[in-house]
């Protein structure tokens, strides 16, 4: 890293500011003025458009496993949705989802 | 009625929302530590990695910033891919405006500055699920939720900072993180147009998984939520 002390605290910096900003845009703007209807029926899915697809990569690419698919990783993914899907628990999917992990590296460590 | 009971309500939506924000302390220790351990190893001072974890507070920004830093990239670039990173936030803030627009200005820039994937997720499923949480309330359970997690992800970064050393890889702790985030949306999985939604988030986020700095995310986000939208639109035009 080749950078001056000045040039990290203008990246934190305007890092900071600029994360704030984004986070802050509509909430702050908006307020409680009415949205089309259109755009809540599109931002009601918000919470199932963004995490799948930021997971999904690193289900299928694991970055501990340097990017090869590992199917216990992947087993472990797939637990965690069907136990939360079934329970509607988030705590049960959590557990679900760390037991056929720790489970599943227990007995290949053992094979 | 009295201040105190009208006050009730509210505390108690604080402390639900402290208990649903605790278990995120599995995944934001690890990742905390590691972000220490990183951004030293990077050639940050302690002042400065610090100053990245409380000033942006956001992991998957902070450390596709530190990697590019080591590879030397412009200072432009650095800051463009970080902030490509947190646009998705952007959807989180507009999505919450239904529910806590009504707030007052100071407190909505306190939800700004706490809004990261953990309380995002865990609070907008407990806003959908009771639609009679007043705005005070929704506001006091948001920083609920913040309230275990903040601490430890500053106060884990300055362990990593000093001590160095991450929590070992044989742990798998990184994988805290992807079954953490599918515990939390799997319930969310309520009507067709939700599943079809994040099958379509999945698809196109494994198709664009190679273009910059999480710009592939916000095409496969923006999809999926048309998708949902077009889907629940079709759903009521059938049953009507």
């Amino acid at each position: 890293m080749t950078y001056t002390a000045a040039e990290i605290w203008t990246i934190i910096i305007v890092m900071g500011i600029g994360t704030f900003l984004i986070r802050f845009s509509f909430l702050g703007l908006i307020g409680d003025r009415p949205m089309p209807p259109f755009v809540l029926r599109l931002l009601r899915y918000t919470p199932v458009a963004v995490l799948p697809g930021m997971v999904a990569p690193l289900v299928i690419w694991p970055a501990a496993t340097g990017g090869i698919f590992d199917p216990v990783r992947a087993s472990a993914a797939i637990a965690t949705v069907l136990v939360g899907i079934w329970t509607r628990n988030v705590l049960w999917a959590i557990f679900g989802g760390a037991v056929t992990l720790y489970g599943l590296m227990g007995v290949t460590a053992l094979l | 009625m009295t201040v105190s009971t009208a006050k009730r309500p509210a505390k108690s939506a604080y402390w639900a929302g402290v208990r649903d924000g605790t278990p995120f302390l599995l995944m934001a220790v690890p990742f905390a530590t590691l972000f220490g351990v990183i951004a030293t190893d990077a050639g940050l001072t302690l002042a400065q990695a610090m100053g990245f974890t409380i000033l942006v507070i956001a992991g998957a920004a902070q450390f596709a910033a530190i990697q590019l830093m080591v590879e030397n990239a412009s200072i432009a670039f650095v800051l463009l891919a970080a902030l490509a990173v947190n646009l998705r936030m952007a959807m989180y803030s507009a999505s919450l405006v239904p529910y806590l627009g009504a707030a007052p200005l100071w407190k909505r820039a306190c939800v700004a500055y706490l809004n990261f994937d953990q309380t995002y997720i865990t609070s907008i499923a407990r806003y959908e699920a009771r639609p009679e949480m007043s705005v005070a309330e929704r506001v006091q359970y948001f920083f609920g939720v913040a309230t275990p997690i903040t601490p430890f992800w500053f106060g884990m970064t300055f362990v990593g900072i000093v001590a160095g050393q991450a929590i070992p890889d044989a742990w798998a702790l990184d994988f805290i993180m992807p079954i953490m985030f599918l515990a939390m949306v799997a319930p969310m999985m309520k009507s067709l147009a939700h599943v079809a939604a994040a099958a379509v988030s999945v698809s196109v986020g494994i198709a664009l998984v190679n273009m910059p700095a999480g710009t592939g995310l916000l095409i496969a986000a923006g999809a999926a939520m048309l998708t949902g939208a077009l889907v629940e639109i079709w759903q009521e035009r059938r049953t009507s």
